[in-house]
Parts: C-alpha cells; structure tokens; sequence
C-alpha cells in the first residue's frame, strides 16, 4: 500500500512538473480564474438592471412627469422619449425592453376616477428582464400614484406597511452572485478539459503504453492524473475566491472556507473522474473536444447558476437536481452566502461523493479496457 | 542553367542560442546523386530543410536550382520544381487516406490535371510494387510501404531536386534495397533530376557517387565517394567517417570482440511456446516458439509488421496472448505482474518518455518508478547520463534532441534499474554509427558480464552479425532461427544480408515482389504553373476535399459533431426558464387572527408561491431560510388584527433568501405586490363597505410582445443556437492546423507551392459544411419537435447562420495558428468561446443592459450579432432587410479572423 501511493505521488509530481511547463496553459488557467471573473461578474446582471425604457407621453402632467421621473437606476436606464412610429423598429433591434405610454389626459381622468390604463409594451425575449421588471414598473407606478393621491387628501395611508429584506446579500448585488458562479464553472470546464486532454495526449504520445511496462499500475497512472490536476484547479479556485473575489472585488464570504474547499475538493473528484472516463470513450483529441462541448454547457445550463433551479419545469427539475455540478451550486450557495454548516450540507456531499465513486470506478474500468486495446 | 543544383556560402543556422549549422559552404553539382552523412545531431536535417525551402534561411546566402532562397520572389516557381521527404516513416502521409488518395492530394498541391494525376498514380504504383494495394489505407501499411508510398508522393510532380531525409531509417533490408532499386530507376529515368539523401546506413552512402560527411555542424569531407575513401585510406566508408571525425570523438579505436555465450544450462530467461495474437481475422503472431538462455543475446530480425513488435509487447504483458504461453524465468506472463516488470526493461520502437521533461527528470522518474530509493536515484541516473554520454544534454528537452540521442535516452532509460532481461524494440533505428558501436559495447558487458539476457530487434545486419542467435520473422511465422553463421551457411549465401533476402525471397508473394521494369516517365520539361488564381483555386480544393476525406472517416467525430448539439438543445430548451415558481415559503403568523389568515391567504393559489407548513418560531424560520429549505419567510407580528383595525399601521416583515439575486428580486417583487394589493383591497373594503373587485386607480398591466404567452422556450432557443453555432465549429477548426504541426504534416504546406490562404480556407470549408448541416438539423428540431415555430424570414435565418458560421470556424483556425499544443487549443477555445456568448451576448442577459467593458466585448464577439439574427427570426417575425448591419459585421468578423489566421501562419519553419 504504501508502494502504491509513492507510485501515484511519483506521477503526480511529473503531471505537475508538465503542467508547469506549459506556458500557455498555465496563463490560460490564471486568466480564466481572475480577469475572467471579475469581467463577467462586473458585466452581467443576473436581475433586473440598466434596462433600457423608452416613454412616450401624451398626457405632459405633473403626474407624468413624476412616473418618468420615477423610473431611476439602477433598476432601469433614464427613459428616452420616442416618438410613436418608432416603437417597432427600436424594440425590433431590441434597443428598448420596456416601452411606456401614457395616454392623454391621464392625471385628469385618475382625479375623476375613470381608472386610466398605462400602456406597458415589454420584449418577452428579454427573459431576465421582463416579467420582473415589469412588475417593479407597476409597483413603481403604484407607489407614485398612491403618494400623488394621499398628498391631495383623496386617499388614506394603506392600513399596513411592507417592510421586505433581502438577507445575506441586502441589495441583491449581480457581482455577489455572479464571482462565485463563474469560479465554479471554471471549475467544471477545466477538470474536465484539463484531465481529458492530458489522457489523450499521453495515449497520443505512447507515454501511458511505457509506464505500463514499468512496475506501475492503471489505476495508479488513473489516480495521479485525477489528484495532480485536481491540485492545481483546487489551489487556483480556492486562491481566486479569496484573493480575486474576497479581497479584491470585495464580495463578503459569509462561510466556511474550510468546509467549502472539502466540498471542492470532493467535487474536483467527480468532475475529473467525469473527463477522463470522457478521454477513454474517445480515440483522438478531436474527437474529446466535440465530446466535451455539449457536456459542459449542458451542466452548467443545468446548474442552475445560470437559471434558477426552481424554475424547470416537469421532469427536468429533478434530473437536473441529481447532477454533482448542480448539487455543487447549490452547496456553494448555502455555505458561501448563508453560511451553511456541515450537517446543513450533508445531502450535497453525499450526492457528489457518489458521483465522484461512480464517475471514478467507470474511469479506471474503462482506462484499464482502454489500455488492454492499445496494441 | 547553371551547372549546379545547390549552392551554399557562409550558411550559418540557430535554434535560440545553440549552432545546428556553422558556415556551411558548398557546391553541389546538377543532375548528381549526393548523399549526406553524419551523426546524429550534426546539422544534417536543418541543412536539407534550408535547401528544400521548408526552414527560413538565417544568414549566408543559398541558390538552388538558379532560385536566390533570400528572397521572397519566385518562390512558388521554386518549391514546384522539389520534393522534400522528412525523417520519419510516413511522416508526411495522411494515416486514413488511401494510397492512392495520398499520391493524388500532392498531385493536385502541384497542380497536376486530372488526367496527369492518373497517369502517374499509375506509373508510380506500377514501379513501387504499390499497385495491388491502392486503396489500403497509409496508417495500415508497413513501415517500407510507407517509405514508397511516401517517395512516390514526393516524384509525383517530377521535381528537378529530390530531397530525402533518412528514408530507410526504420526500413526492413528487403524494403531499403527495393527502395534504393526504385530511387535509381527514378533516376535512370529523369537524368536532369538531382537527388540529396541523408542516411544513417554507411554502406547505403557507398551507392552515390559524390559524398558529403558532416560534423557538428561544418562539413568535414566533400568529395566523389572513391576519393574519400581513399585519402582516409580505409574500405568501408563506416571505418573512413570514424576516421574523419576529431579524435574525442572516435570510438575506441579496437573492434568489439565478443565473447562466446556459454550456456550455464540453468533456466531458459525467455520461453515462448506456439505464441498467437490476433487482431480480428488478421494473424499478426502465428505459432512463434523459441527458448532464449539466460545472458544470451538474442536477435530479431523480419520485414516491417512481420509480427515482431506483437511478439515484444506479448512478452511484456503489454498486450494479451491469444493462444500458446509465454514464460518469462519460467513463470508464465501476467498482466499486473509487478515482480517481473521489475526485472524487464523494455524500449519501444517510438519514442515513448515524456517530451515535457527534461533528460534528467526522464531518467529520475524512471529511477523512483523502479523503486530505487530516493537518496540512491540521483547518483544513478548522473552514473547513466556519463555511460550514454548524455550529460551534455541532461537538461535539454527531448524534442529538442535529434533522434539518435532520444534513442540513446531510451536505451539508458531502459537499462537503469538493472534489469535481468532487456526487450529492446528497434533500438538503433536513426541512430549514427559511432552511436551504435557505442551501444553494442553496453550491450555486450551487460550480457556477458552481468548475464544480462537481451531480446533486441534490428535492422541492421552488422548489428545482427553480433547476435548469440538470431531469428527470422515474416509474416508472424519464423522462418529461420540459429547462430548467425549458421543461417548464412544453410542458405549458401554471401552475407547475412543476402541469407535474409534469399529466406524472405523465398517466401514472398506479390506484396513485396520487385517491381516490374518501371514504365518509361517521359522526361518532361518545368512545367509551368498555370499561375494565377486558377491555380490558388486549385490547392484551396486540394486541401478541402483532403480535410473532407478525414473528417468523412471519422465517423465517431461526426457522429459527437451532428449528435452533441441535438442533445444540447433539447436538453437546455426543456430545461431553463426564468418563470419564478415554487418559492419555498414559510409563514411566522404571531397573530393568529382571521385578519392574519386573511393575509396568508392572499399567497394561496398561485404557482408562484409554495405555501410550507407553519412556523412556530422565528428561529426555525431563520434556520429554513440558512439551510435552504425556505427561501422567503412572511413575518407577521403579534397583534396584527388588532393593530390593523385600530388604524395603527402593523408592519408585516419579508424576509427573502438572496444567495442568489434573481429568485430573491422576482420573490420581493411578487409578495410586495399581492401584499400592495391585499392593503388596497382591505382600505377599499373598508371605504365602501364592500368587497371591491379592483381597488387600483389605475390599470398597468404589461402585453409582453413577441411571445404572447411568455414562455421561456421562445426566448431560450435562439440563443442556444447561438451558442451551439459558436462553440461547436470554433472547437471543430481549433485543432485543425495546431494537431498538424504536432504530427509533422504541416511540412507539406511548407514544402508546397500552395498559398497559405489556400491551405486555411481548404481546411474551413469542410467544417462550415458540417456546421451548416447541423443548424439544419436544429431547426427542424426546433420547428418540428419542440414547437418552436420561425416567425420570421427562414433564409434570413440562413443567410445569418452561414455568415456566422464562417466567423466561428474562423475563430478556430486563429486559435489553432496561435497555439502549441492540442491541449492548450482546446482549452483556449473553450473559455474564448464560451465566456462572451454566456455572459455578454443577449443570451441570457440582454446587451442593451450591458454597460462598460463588457458591453465592448459583447460588441466585439461574433455571438451578439448572430443573436440579434436569430432572435429577430425565431421570434420577432423579422425579414433579411432589418439584418444589414448584423449581416456586414459578421462577415467582417470572418473575414478578419481569417486574415490574422493567414498571418500569424508562416509559410516556412524557423
């Protein structure tokens, strides 16, 4: 036993020693996890956020002049008053998500009672964006008219007051939630690229069919490959969480670092155990990369850190939920953000813990079938 | 014409700071067969690169065949009029084109017509042998066929200088003597062709008649070959270059004496009785016995895959026996058997350590893998670097090394742990002969001295000449096995070499059967290209209908190709949507009064909110919403009824769950506006006096266009096919160019005459069909299976998915120039690719809301555009006319990733 792990030690130093001396992979690892992130986390905006309004305005009253003026970052971009005609052609091009109009003589009819009607035309193909932020515009619009109303004694205060919180991240900030999301698809994509290509290019190279004559066995090679890039993505995630986005984006981590990086490290299991049972299926670096696209995006799409998990309808809720990249999300979100302790993930551990014994037993079983063909 | 062929002066070339070639100068006359010899190392290779036109001249100044290599000009002209065939078996052949396949892309790269095409296919088969075979793939020939096939590729153009770089290095006798037949009858043919050979086998070098020797860069002797063997006054040119070398270089000067093998009788080391491997119906291995004793040094000898490296990888439990048994110190052969792997070493006939370490790592990795201790490895492996005289090289980089010295590193490799047997797989291919020697002297002491047995394959007969015993293998049968003398004698024959050609001569049929005297080659005249864009045309086709044969039999490629993104996009479209439902929600009612159940009961009956059963503390609420087991928790205070009629304003609390923005947002707006609306409702109740169906002054209530019913589907499926078209045909192109340079068959764009851009837009064309085939698939998946109707102009659609198409498959052509290695392409093409389309174009988060940089690389990405087109198409009911700018940017995207593709790719090897 002891032999064994000197084995698997002895390989993971030179799968380190060749990494290290890719140059371009090492600055691609670097950028993925620090630029990268702090780009995407800066630039998207997983709610509603600078979308674009355009107004138009038939009424020209204080009160419409109040709803336009209501409509305020960083919610919604300043409006822009367009002409009529040009409401197809702009939201066409998708310029504007949301387009207002208010009627003439709207203030007067509200004062009358006549229940006037706001136009609100929304592009549905915005799906971050329009069903919720149509309904901040209606609340909006509600606040300003209740305020209008009361200030002129037509309308008492309403008989309770709402008072929402957001917890563990009170402004619902996108760069929060985003850093985090983005260091764990990193996470996701490298495992599997990295250990992928690297079973590849040693089959490629005849390196594997040489240790095989050496008292060294498949598993061994198999497991140093798993731990050795399982190390670097580790090291570099853990590192990016801290220093890119703790320290420098200043996003607060309300969990343990510690549990979080077991939960890491059992997950970099799975998913590396997950590319090279992917490397054995293929023969040529090729045809592991067509393999590898549609794998990786469909987990992420499916992580629910793109889309919320609760959102998936029928069947595809609970097939998602089973996969170790949601399950890892999920965990992330709970001990990073809610500060989550052990027992409170416990089910997530498990789940990615069987994975990773299942992706890592279909690894080494179809390594050692792979290697037998060789030839 | 000038009476030259090659002309060099002042010739000097480096790889960073070391010298490959020192002031090389020399005249080399036309129509003349030279060849090349040398060590390993010495400069040989980088000098016939430099004349071939393939390596970029450095300093000095080169004309060959009246062309100035300095210049830029004329240099298609030039590279039309040579053929140059790298070092390696069948270096520059494609494995899974047909022989004839092979011989016609390089005719069509030398713009020969169909009907010329034909005709030589022909002749050259004829003359080679090659003919019963046409349609065997390259990758399933033997070693020797390869050679052939590879140097009728290289005459299919009829050059006016023909360049070979060790073309028998690795080739069975047989085949190297019908090879050299071939070479001559070339010549005989076409007088006016000079030939320039390098090789590694002295007595092959005795067959031309002028003779070039080089030596650590310079040369060391030019002359006609009888002239320098008779100013080193010595008979055989192997013993005339040991004696032009300088003398710190020279072997030791006595010949090797070998003792004679003496059977100690104790247990055979190697035993192999009625040995059989089969691959499928084929028999690589038939009935193979022998017995080799302990110390015995044992030869293998046979033509290419006559089934010796089958035997080999059996011995070594590399590959599973499929009848008979193998003994190794008379225990039967187990896979998994550490014990005796410990006492084997084993070379294989490729190079197979680690080219990303070091020599010395190489050897220390090695050193520990065989259990030698951590504190004895190093001492070991420096006592190794100085007995393979590799200590100048300890720390250079194996791909660094010409090809005898990785040899030499294999060799050491394999000796380090002291084995008790050694396997050694051809393990003086390539190498020199003072190398050689070198070796043997090794092989010699560990077997008579330390009782080392040795099981080695050759080539070489004087190698073989040295054996204890020797077989003869063919086919996967021996067809002869005993002392080397004693075969020669059975066989009345000369030589070693003739005893083998006689046996295997015996055997054979028409596979390796001398050619019939070759077909007259009319000696035509330089042939002048056609010239123009005509010609560009014409390799950009070569190379397409190439790289379509290849990708044609990759079916599993194909298939991951056609099969991924259906699954991608059925998977995804099903999958993701933005409609907020089954918030997880927990009620704290302190009250407990109608007025309260009253307000809860505002939250029931949507799909929005899943009411869980109520709380009875704070505290379990707070730990709900910790463990993730609620996510919005409705807190409403002790004395809410009462508060509530008494006019005191209560407040009810929310409380929402916000590790992730979107839910959290979408669940604070809804509860705050059923709560808003609850409020109204009881204000008007209270106004009135009855219950108000509305209570809101005014009506604001949305019309979602382009997707009246709102659901998700509409909106997702354009962007998945947005990203499918980015991310499957930038990763389809991205290994394209990188996996050539990686295998060496980049050469022969180098040694062509076509263009760059030619050979870029050949290798795009067949993925920008495969691609295109595939959005067709999608949209008939998208249309028929998931309902997804195209609202608006289908051709739009087209126009877009082409022109972006164009754009991805060019992003991977850069990405493949720009990089080194596979591995680093497809990494870089997974982030390149994957980061901008997610995040910052209109996918899942619209571009109108971007601002800043990422809005700049949004604007600055293909995948925004094409968005834009596929969302106005799918959904928004828009024509080909509200598309001209998407349409302008994205061919301008192509374009552009094309152009720096074709200049970041050199047209030479530096």
């Amino acid at each position: 036993m002891r032999r064994w792990w000197l084995n698997v030690w002895l390989l993971v130093v030179k799968e380190l020693h060749s990494l290290r001396r890719d140059k371009v992979m090492m600055f691609l690892i670097i950028f993925a996890f620090s630029a990268a992130i702090v780009v995407v986390a800066h630039g998207v905006k997983a709610e509603v956020s600078n979308a674009s309004v355009a107004f138009i305005d038939h009424d020209r009253s204080e009160l419409s002049r109040a709803l336009r003026q209501a409509i305020r970052r960083p919610y919604f971009q300043p409006p822009v008053d367009i002409a009529p005609g040009e409401v197809a052609p702009r939201m066409d091009s998708g310029h504007f998500i949301f387009v207002i109009e208010i009627p003439p003589r709207f203030q007067s009819d509200l004062l009358a009672g006549r229940q006037p009607t706001v136009q609100l035309l929304v592009d549905a193909t915005a799906m971050t964006q329009a069903g919720l932020g149509a309904s901040y515009l209606q609340q909006i619009f509600t606040d300003e008219i209740l305020g209008f109303l009361h200030m002129r004694g037509l309308m008492a205060e309403l008989p309770y007051r709402i008072s929402p919180r957001i917890l563990y991240n009170p402004n619902a900030l996108s760069p929060w939630y985003m850093s985090v999301m983005q260091n764990v698809m990193n996470v996701t994509v490298l495992s599997i690229v990295l250990v992928g290509a690297a079973v590849i290019r040693e089959r490629e190279h005849g390196t594997i069919e040489h240790l095989l004559v050496m008292p060294v066995r498949a598993s061994q090679i198999a497991f140093a490959k798993i731990l050795a890039n399982g190390f670097v993505i580790l090291v570099a995630a853990m590192l990016s969480l801290i220093v890119v986005v703790h320290l420098l984006m200043g996003v607060p981590l309300a969990g343990s670092l510690l549990l979080f990086g077991f939960a890491l490290f059992l997950y970099l299991f799975s998913a590396t155990s997950l590319g090279m049972w992917m490397a054995t299926m293929t023969s040529s670096m090729p045809q592991f990369g067509m393999f590898a696209v549609p794998v990786y995006v469909t987990l992420y799409m499916l992580s629910g850190a793109a889309t919320p998990l609760e959102s998936m309808p029928g069947l595809m809720q609970p097939i998602a939920t089973t996969l170790p990249s949601t399950q890892f999300v999920i965990l992330a979100k709970a001990v990073l953000y809610r500060d989550a302790n052990l027992r409170m993930v416990l089910p997530q551990l498990a789940i990615i813990a069987v994975w990773g014994a299942i992706f890592m037993a279909l690894a080494i079983g179809r390594f050692r079938q792979m290697l037998a063909k060789q030839g | 014409m000038p009476d030259f062929a090659v002309r060099l002066a002042g010739i000097s070339h480096h790889y960073g700071a070391v010298a490959a070639l020192r002031d090389v100068s020399l005249t080399l006359p036309a129509g003349g067969a030279v060849a090349l010899v040398g060590p390993d190392g010495v400069g040989k290779s980088s000098l016939l690169g430099l004349i071939s036109g393939v390596k970029k001249l450095q300093t000095g100044q080169l004309q060959v065949l009246g062309h100035d290599l300095a210049g830029k000009q004329g240099r298609n002209e030039f590279l039309a009029r040579v053929a140059y065939m790298p070092q390696g078996l069948g270096r520059n052949l494609y494995p899974t084109l047909s022989v004839t396949e092979n011989i016609d892309f390089f005719g069509r790269l030398f713009g020969l017509s169909a009907a010329e095409r034909a005709a030589r296919i022909h002749r050259l088969l004829e003359a080679t042998g090659l003919a019963p075979f046409p349609d065997r793939p390259a990758g399933k020939l033997s070693g020797g066929m390869k050679q052939k096939l590879s140097l009728c590729c290289s005459l299919v153009h009829e050059p006016d200088l023909l360049i070979l770089d060790e073309p028998t290095t690795g080739v069975d006798p047989l085949s190297r003597r019908q090879f050299w037949d071939l070479v001559d009858s070339m010549r005989a043919e076409r007088p006016s062709m000079t030939v320039l050979v390098s090789t590694a086998y002295m007595e092959e070098a005795e067959r031309f008649e002028h003779l070039v020797a080089m030596d650590d860069g310079r040369i060391i002797a030019d002359g006609t070959t009888a002239d320098i063997l008779a100013s080193a006054g010595a008979d055989t040119l192997e013993d005339a270059y040991i004696r032009l070398l300088p003398p710190e270089r020279r072997p030791p000067p006595e010949r090797l004496k070998i003792a004679p093998w003496v059977d100690d009788g104790g247990e055979p080391a190697m035993e192999a009785h009625d040995l059989v491997r089969r691959f499928g119906e084929f028999v690589a291995v038939d009935h193979v016995s022998f017995r080799i004793g302990r110390g015995e040094i044992f030869g293998f000898l046979g033509s290419n895959g006559c089934g010796k490296t089958t035997t080999m990888k059996m011995l070594t439990g590399l590959l599973d026996i499929s009848s008979g048994t193998a003994l190794l110190f008379g225990k039967q052969v187990t896979p998994g058997d550490m014990k005796t792997r410990m006492r084997v070493g084993y070379m294989s006939q490729a190079f197979s350590l680690y080219s990303e370490l070091s020599v010395r790592d190489n050897l220390m990795l090695h050193a520990r893998l065989y259990r030698v201790p951590a504190r004895d490895a190093p001492a070991l492996v420096e006592q190794a670097l100085t007995e393979f005289s590799l200590t100048p090289q300890a720390d250079s980089m194996p791909d660094d090394l010409p090809l005898g010295i990785r040899q030499r590193l294999q060799l050491a490799a394999a000796c380090l742990h002291k084995p008790e047997i050694l396997i050694l797989d051809e393990p003086t291919s390539g190498v020199d002969p003072a190398a050689r020697d070198m070796f043997w002297r090794h092989l010699v002491r560990l077997s008579r001295e330390e009782k080392v047995t040795i099981f080695v394959s050759t080539h070489f007969m004087n190698e073989a000449e040295r054996c204890d015993r020797i077989s003869l293998m063919h086919r996967g049968r021996v067809l002869a096995m005993d002392a080397p003398a004693a075969i020669v004698k059975a066989q009345g024959a000369a030589s070693l070499e003739d005893a083998f050609i006689k046996v295997l001569e015996a055997e054979t049929d028409s596979d390796t059967a001398p050619p019939a005297a070759a077909p007259a080659m009319a000696d035509s005249a330089a042939r002048p290209l056609s010239g123009g864009i005509g010609n560009w045309l014409g390799h950009t086709w070569a190379f397409a209908r190439r790289e379509a044969t290849e990708l044609m039999r990759d079916r599993t490629r194909i298939a991951f190709a056609l099969l991924g993104p259906v699954l991608l996009l059925s998977v995804c479209a099903l999958a993701i949507s933005f409609d907020v439902q089954h918030l997880r929600t927990g009620i704290l009612d302190h009250d407990g009064t109608a007025a309260s159940r009253d307000l809860v009961r505002a939250f029931e009956g949507t799909a929005t909110f899943d009411i869980r059963p109520p709380l009875d503390t704070a505290d379990a609420g707070f730990e709900g919403l910790r463990d993730g087991s609620l996510q919005l928790l409705i807190d409403i205070p002790p004395g809410f009824g009462r508060d509530l009629s008494a006019g005191r304003h209560p407040e009810v609390g929310l409380f929402i769950d916000g590790s992730s923005p979107f839910p959290a947002s979408s669940a604070r707006a809804y509860a705050q506006g059923i709560l808003q609306a609850h409020a109204l409702a009881i204000a008007a109740n209270a106004n009135t006096g009855a219950g108000a169906a509305t209570a809101m002054p005014v009506n604001a209530d949305p019309r979602f266009i382009y997707n009246q019913e709102f659901r998700s589907i509409y909106a997702i499926v354009p962007g998945l096919l947005m990203l499918i078209l980015i991310l499957i045909p930038s990763m389809l192109t991205a290994l394209g160019i990188v996996r050539e340079k990686e295998i060496g068959s980049i050469t022969n764009l180098y040694a062509s005459p076509a263009a760059v851009g030619a050979f870029l837009l050949g290798k795009q064309a067949p993925y920008v069909a495969v691609a295109m085939l595939s959005f067709l698939i999608l949209l008939l998946l998208t249309t028929l299976v998931l309902g997804v109707p195209i609202t608006g102009s289908p051709l739009a659609l087209l126009l877009g998915g082409l022109l972006f198409v164009l754009a991805s498959t060019g992003l991977g052509l850069l990405i493949s120039t720009a990089v080194n290695s596979q591995v680093a392409a497809i990494f870089a093409t997974a982030l390149i690719s994957l980061i901008p389309s997610i995040n910052f174009s209109g996918f899942l988060y619209p571009v109108s809301t971007l601002e800043g940089p990422s809005h700049l690389i949004g604007l600055g990405f293909p995948s925004s555009w094409f968005q834009i087109i596929s969302l106005g198409t799918i959904t928004k009911g828009l024509g080909v006319e509200s598309f001209l700018k998407p349409y302008l940017v994205l061919a301008g995207f192509g374009f552009g990733y094309f152009m720096v593709a074709r200049l970041l790719l050199r047209k030479q090897e530096t």
